[in-house]
């Protein structure tokens, strides 16, 4: 990762694996997007409980999804301290991010584990199949990002990582920040909107 | 992190067996694609066969239900994933850089990772037949046909699994073809002056990246459901069977344009050669791909028209449908064009690419008639459909991959394939396929259901289907001819670097062409920038005879091979194996693969050098 040192002529001037990452953001937002449509297709049409005003706490998820905001900031303090080439601040922000990023984990964690203990799980019903599904791939890309953050901040201990391979830093930036908003619609969508919903919203097949 | 990448010492050799499995060379990916593709051609040829021989005569007991539903499941999933994507897939690889005047795609090694994990997915898929627990719900496995209670054993798993693992292959595939079109073109080659052949891998490319991530979240329902207790489609519970439908289609539509816009870019390269003049209307070729790339994701459901969307749904998705013509039928007026007046040469290459416009305009017609929602009714479900289907994929994509073949073999290799043969290769083929396919809208017209295993004689679908199995023998001597035909070619004698007097930028070097593909990167003044050189230097008196100069390989720096690429596609085959066998097989496929990406991240892309 730490080797584009030498300027590579492009088309368009934007580097190979930046313009990468971006397509591949789109498809993973397909992705994201096909899972989404499961859940709001299936919102309100689970024949039995329990539903999501029985487990949802909106006041819980808001502080983890405050934590998995925060990460952001930090990361955007990792990208600005490799520009500066502050190899303390690139480790300090880098560690910083993925710390906030596995405090969120922890509370899915969590909140997973309390759910499961109130009756919710992958067969019982259609909201706890779309539920986890959705929101554990999320956790997934989380977990993907803190390991990639934590083997960057590694490098960054050994001093790989500077102002010449800042597009590095970038690119998990890019990653980190589109997990992020993806947990944003998440959160909009299953818990401030969908986590009052009680019973079924629409008879079957109604 | 540094011992890891010790361990595997870079790769020097470029010869044998090694050669190719660490190779990044897109010429040499090009070519692991074609010939994959041809083997899984002749196995699901093969599926084929058995199937007409099964519907050769009434009452027939050559084989039971459940081993047909087996083999046409096979057959439709093999030709589509893996015969006719990776011959596209070939084609963008040994094309695309060549026509943009670069030396290779802009991720070589994620090219390699590319073409593993679709070998190990096409595998994945086809250890069912070793297990004997083959999928066999059709191959858009209708829900909720394929859950536990109507399908026990793993056959559907192997298929979600495979699917699974060949999907995440088309992806990192085309993300690699998306940067290296817009970010790796020679220097004056804008937009408008790209082939039109780039122009549909563009596309094609744009389209995969967008529709494969929906139909994974399909397949991990499904897989979901069959092993992890959840209900997404099972109606007793809930589920909603129409909800896979949906999403299997808002990927499958886009699909069909995957399949056939590279054979449209295939043909769009090969008319003017042959006509002797430029591609006619090249805007509205290029724009009506784009358009066709849109509209192609507004379409899906006339999938569905006897689901019972409503009535409102229908006509939607039957509007958009017929629109959706509008832009085929521009292309195929600009292709007319081309050759109207043109000093038209019958090569072999020439008659598949007419062979093309004649049958996909076949499909095409009966592809409107079943837009029309109500007509549809009728056709749902019978031989009509198979017709159909087989028009536009074989009739159309296949097709226009043997006018490629032929086109582009003498730039592969060096040597011509026989013309004689081509001719008999293209002549049995169509003879072939039209007595295999056209009997079969008859077929559907008198009510022959798709998928059934034998029918009785009093329904009088005999004759037709006797004829059909008859065409199906006529194609498979084509494909023993077109064999016959790539073997004779190791004794034949070299060609010119230009043998068809054409017109893109790979015909301007040496065939084969050398590793780097181009000495020096050429300068784009104009579309058809090969035929601008040689019009150029025949006015000067000075006719350009001679590709470009071979230069010493060593002085330009290529990205050297590696093993981290199969190293990690193992890896990610094996996730996919373990959710087959054990999941322990899971864990350890996913060490190697992070192990293998961390590998590739150490290593540089290439390998240091004097020159550098």
């Amino acid at each position: 990762m730490a080797h584009a040192v030498e300027p590579e002529y492009t088309t368009t001037g934007l580097s190979h694996r930046k313009m990468l990452m971006w397509v591949f953001l789109g498809s993973d937002c397909l992705f994201f997007g096909a899972l989404i449509a499961t859940y709001m297709v299936y919102r309100g049409q689970s024949l039995v409980g329990p539903y999501p005003i029985d487990i949802i706490s909106v006041p819980v998820t808001t502080i983890s999804t405050f934590v998995l905001l925060m990460s952001s900031f930090a990361m955007v303090q990792a990208l600005a301290a490799t520009n500066a080439d502050n190899k303390r601040g690139i480790v300090g922000w880098l560690l910083a991010t993925a710390f906030l990023g596995a405090i969120f984990i922890g509370f899915q964690v969590f909140e997973f584990n309390s759910f499961k203990n109130e009756g919710l799980t992958l067969g019982g019903n259609l909201f706890g199949a779309s539920f986890f599904t959705l929101t554990g791939f999320h956790g997934a890309h989380v977990t993907l990002g803190i390991i990639w953050l934590l083997a960057m901040a590694i490098m960054a201990a050994k001093g790989r990582v500077g102002p010449k391979t800042a597009l590095d830093v970038e690119l998990l930036g890019l990653y980190w920040h589109f997990v992020d908003i993806v947990w944003i619609v998440i959160f909009t969508l299953l818990y401030l909107i969908g986590g009052f919903d009680a019973g079924p919203l629409v008879p079957p097949g109604g | 992190m540094a011992a890891i990448t010790g361990v595997l010492a870079r790769p020097t050799s470029y010869a044998g067996i090694w050669g190719w499995m660490t190779t990044v060379d897109h010429k040499r990916i090009a070519v692991l694609y074609g010939v994959t593709a041809v083997i899984f051609l002749l196995i699901g040829g093969v599926e084929a066969g058995f199937l007409r021989m099964q519907l050769a005569s009434a009452d027939n007991d050559f084989m039971g239900p459940a081993r047909f539903n087996q083999l046409f499941t096979m057959h439709a999933t093999t030709m589509i994933f893996m015969v006719i994507m990776p011959l596209s897939v070939s084609f963008f690889n040994f094309v695309v850089p060549l026509a943009i005047g670069a030396r290779d795609v802009a991720f070589p090694r994620l090219n390699a990772l590319s073409y593993w994990i679709f070998l190990f997915g096409a595998l994945i898929m086809h250890m069912s037949f070793l297990v004997g627990q083959v999928p066999d719900a059709g191959w858009f496995s209708y829900a909720n046909l394929t859950e536990k209670p109507f399908s026990i054993d793993r056959g559907l798993d192997y298929w979600a699994i495979g699917l699974l693992v060949m999907g995440a292959a088309s992806v990192a595939g085309a993300l690699n073809f998306v940067v290296t079109i817009i970010n790796m073109r020679a220097p004056g080659m804008s937009m408008m002056r790209m082939p039109v052949f780039v122009w549909m891998t563009l596309i094609t490319s744009i389209l995969l990246v967008l529709a494969f991530p929906v139909i994974t979240v399909g397949l991990i329902e499904l897989t979901m459901d069959r092993n992890f207790g959840t209900h997404f489609f099972i109606p007793a519970e809930g589920g909603d069977p129409i909800l896979w439908q949906h999403l299997f289609w808002v990927f499958g539509h886009p699909e069909v344009y995957i399949l056939i816009l590279p054979a449209m870019g295939i043909v769009s390269e090969i008319f003017p050669v042959f006509s002797g003049k430029p591609l006619f209307g090249y805007p509205f070729i290029v724009f009506s791909g784009i358009v066709i790339g849109i509209m192609g994701w507004a379409v899906w459901s006339h999938h569905m028209f006897t689901v019972g969307l409503g009535p409102v749904a229908n006509s939607v998705f039957t509007i958009t449908t017929m629109l959706i013509a509008v832009p085929t039928g521009v292309k195929i007026f600009n292709w007319i064009g081309t050759l109207w007046r043109g000093a038209i040469e019958f090569t072999t290459a020439m008659m598949f690419a007419l062979g093309f416009i004649a049958l996909f305009i076949i499909g095409g017609l009966s592809g409107i008639s079943h837009a029309i929602s109500p007509s549809d009714f009728q056709q749902q479900d019978t031989y009509y459909i198979v017709a159909h289907i087989h028009y536009v994929l074989f009739g159309g994509s296949i097709f226009g991959a043997f006018a490629g073949l032929y086109y582009w073999y003498p730039k592969l290799t060096g040597k011509m394939l026989d013309e004689t043969l081509g001719k008999l290769n293209f002549w049995l083929m169509f003879i072939g396929m039209n007595l295999t396919f056209f009997p079969m809208h008859f077929l559907g017209l008198n009510g022959m259901p798709r998928r059934i295993y034998t029918y009785t004689a009093e329904f009088g679908w005999e004759n037709l289907n006797r004829l059909a199995s008859l065409g199906y023998i006529v194609l498979f001597f084509a494909f023993l001819v077109f064999i016959y035909n790539l073997w004779q070619t190791r004794n034949s004698r070299r060609v010119s670097h230009d043998p068809w007097d054409a017109l893109g930028l790979e015909w301007s070097i040496a065939s084969p062409p050398p590793a780097y593909n181009f000495a020096e990167i050429p300068q784009v003044e104009g579309l058809d920038q090969y035929w601008i050189m040689k019009e150029r230097a025949r006015a000067a008196g000075t006719p350009l005879t001679e590709p470009e100069a071979l230069v010493d390989p060593s002085s330009i720096h290529m990205p050297s091979p590696s093993y981290w690429p199969i190293f990690t596609a193992v890896g990610v085959a094996l996730i996919g194996g373990g959710l087959l066998s054990h999941y322990a097989i899971s864990f350890l496929g996913g060490a190697i693969a992070m192990i293998g990406v961390i590998g590739w991240g150490n290593e540089p892309a290439a390998a240091p050098s004097e020159h550098h």
